[in-house]
């Protein structure tokens, strides 16, 4: 029987007794969709952070101060000096002071959100334009002055228009100008990117009862040079501490590079769970072909009376295996990329079925067939045609 | 008239535990090409087994066999597969149909495994299905068909080949008197057209119909007869 005939004679006994073949191919089914379906939503999440970080810019430095006592501290002024003594390595730093969940009122229109404190140099760090007014300046700064640039989301919100300069808002009771507007960039939306109010960090330090600034960015100034840029504000930063746990450096490449790391690891685990479960899908199938090889005991004798051989009845059974096996991957497959596709939707993310996910799937669900399909096919190869014949 | 079934010294043992079972006890005989021969016995006389040597299931453990004038005694299990289709077809009690494939299919079977291509598979198939009247039910499954209808699938199934040697084990078993007449007058007429068939059956009043009779008793052969004008 050639290798064509057995692959018609394994989907004729398949579609024969179609509920019991589909049960035996659910293990594969649910394995190779929880593969497909996991490891696209795993990319999804990964693609999505990246080019969140992407946008913010893959030459920024982060620079957490925790602290070693009330002693020892570091002072914007220090930063700043930093920089400048360190024009190659270092392009722009800002002080950054968060004010959560601060009252913003006008008038009688009263709105929550974030207020983050910085210096003149922000716009240029976070790569922001102006589209009306102006930024904050070095003199805002110096002078403490009660000015603020919003994002055009706040100036809808308080003001009814997308223009709001020169217009008074307060920030938790304390009253300041709208010195400018950032140009719109995400519709303007709660939470978006075009809700943000930006004040001098001098004022917010007041405002928040802050004393120490515990958090800066950077900018480096090579993207070549970032591993060394960060090392200069580590020593810079050790030589006033003493202490590497007084505070904490993270380059954004780096941070890129712990979350592929972390992706990798995530679906690596993702990945050991559904073999777990296409090994489960395999085991069933063996056992469906034991009972299916002893249910025709007396087809296999017949056959082999008739002319079969040995190898003749293996690929019958080999064949049917892999069919089997090879028809749950398939449907798998489908369920799989449908499945990911409704989660990404729900859960806002690109959705990127990749290729090789699929193949590598398929050709595990295949290989499954053969190898757990192998033994049973032997069983039945090895019978004695006239014991056979009289088995019930 | 050229042998074409011949036995010399067969014998068959099997060993059961402590004792060694000797089903066929030194038989040796020789069937022509064209005779229609019964081998009658009760169970245990060693025709079933007789029969599992000539249709090349099993092999005995001693003497020689010649299928044809070809020495089969000691083939391997390809060998005798590649024998079985080429010279034999086999009619069994329970017409041992495969059940999930249609008549028509089920016929092709041995001509599938003999190697050969789609339609000239189906084309044998379905002159073998006319010679036994079964041609208007090719589409249905086994199950459709009668007691009768099966065992007249089945004996298109060993004709399909047209292979020269017919076994027949208790082929009228299973079914009533009257259908049992017809397959029996169905094989006659497969003799008189120049077929060899070796029926095994248990029922004298079969055997009676038969032109030559070997009666076996514990494994030998005891009366080999010929009837007078029988042919």
């Amino acid at each position: 029987m050639s290798l064509k005939q057995a692959f018609i004679l394994a989907l004729k006994s398949l579609s024969s007794s179609k509920m019991r073949s589909f049960l035996t191919m659910l293990g594969i089914i649910i394995g190779v969709a929880a593969v497909i379906t996991l490891v696209s939503i795993v990319s999804g999440f990964s693609e999505e952070m990246l080019s969140s970080f992407e946008s913010m810019g893959t030459n920024k430095i982060s620079v957490n101060i925790i602290g070693r006592g009330s002693s020892r501290n570091v002072e914007p002024d220090e930063m700043h000096t930093l920089a400048k003594e360190n024009p190659e390595l270092i392009e722009y730093v800002t002080p950054t002071v968060s004010i959560q969940n601060a009252t913003i009122k006008s008038g009688s229109t009263n709105i929550t959100s974030s207020i983050t404190g910085v210096n003149e140099y922000y716009d240029e760090i976070d790569s922001k334009n102006i589209e009306t007014g102006r930024f904050l300046t070095y003199l805002d700064v110096e002078h403490r002055l009660k000015r603020c640039v919003i994002g055009t989301y706040i100036s809808q919100e308080l003001f009814g228009t997308k223009n709001g300069v020169g217009q008074t808002l307060k920030i938790n009771g304390t009253q300041f100008t709208v010195a400018g507007v950032f140009e719109e960039t995400a519709g303007s939306e709660d939470g978006s990117t075009d809700d943000i109010i930006v004040i001098p960090y001098t004022v917010a330090q007041k405002l928040s009862y802050n004393g120490k600034i515990s958090s800066y960015t950077f900018t480096g100034a090579d993207k070549d040079k970032i591993d060394i840029t960060k090392k200069t504000i580590e020593n810079f930063l050790y030589s006033k501490f003493e202490d590497t746990n007084a505070y904490l450096v993270i380059s954004m490449a780096e941070a890129v590079d712990i979350i592929n790391e972390l992706m990798g690891m995530v679906s690596s685990i993702l990945i050991g769970i559904a073999a777990i479960s296409l090994l489960v899908g395999g085991i069933g199938i063996m056992n469906i072909m034991l009972v299916s090889v002893t249910e025709r005991t007396r087809e296999i004798g017949i056959r082999k009376a008739l002319g079969a051989t040995g190898w003749d009845i293996l690929s019958q059974f080999v064949v049917e295996a892999i069919t089997t096996s090879a028809v749950g991957g398939i449907i798998g497959i489908i369920l799989g990329i449908f499945c990911a596709k409704v989660l990404a939707n729900s859960l806002g993310l690109p959705s990127a079925i990749s290729a090789t996910s699929v193949l590598v799937a398929f050709s595990v669900s295949a290989g499954i067939g053969v190898a757990f399909g192998y033994l049973p096919a032997k069983k039945a190869a090895k019978m004695n045609p006239i014991d056979a014949l009289r088995h019930d | 008239m050229t042998p074409i079934i011949e036995f010399k010294d067969i014998y068959k043992i099997y060993s059961a535990g402590e004792e060694d079972v000797m089903a066929v006890n030194g038989v040796s005989f020789t069937i022509c090409r064209g005779e229609f021969v019964a081998v009658v016995g009760a169970s245990g006389s060693g025709k079933s087994t007789c029969m599992n040597i000539i249709g090349c299931l099993d092999t005995p453990t001693s003497g020689t066999y010649l299928l044809d004038g070809i020495d089969v005694s000691t083939m391997d299990e390809k060998q005798l597969a590649f024998v079985r289709n080429k010279k034999l077809g086999f009619i069994f009690q329970q017409y041992n149909l495969i059940p999930k494939l249609t008549i028509l299919e089920n016929v092709e079977l041995p001509l599938l495994y003999k190697g050969i291509k789609g339609a000239e598979r189906t084309e044998l198939a379905k002159a073998a299905l006319e010679r036994v009247g079964l041609i208007d039910h090719l589409a249905k499954f086994p199950s459709q068909l009668s007691g009768g209808q099966q065992q007249r699938a089945s004996i298109a199934r060993a004709l399909a080949g047209n292979p020269p040697v017919i076994l027949a084990d208790e082929p009228t078993g299973a079914l009533d008197s009257k259908t049992g007449k017809d397959v029996l007058d169905f094989l006659k007429k497969l003799h008189a057209d120049g077929t060899t068939i070796v029926l095994i059956t248990h029922d004298n009043s079969i055997a009676d119909q038969i032109p030559r009779v070997m009666r076996m008793h514990d494994g030998e052969i005891i009366s080999d007869i010929m009837k007078e004008g029988f042919f």
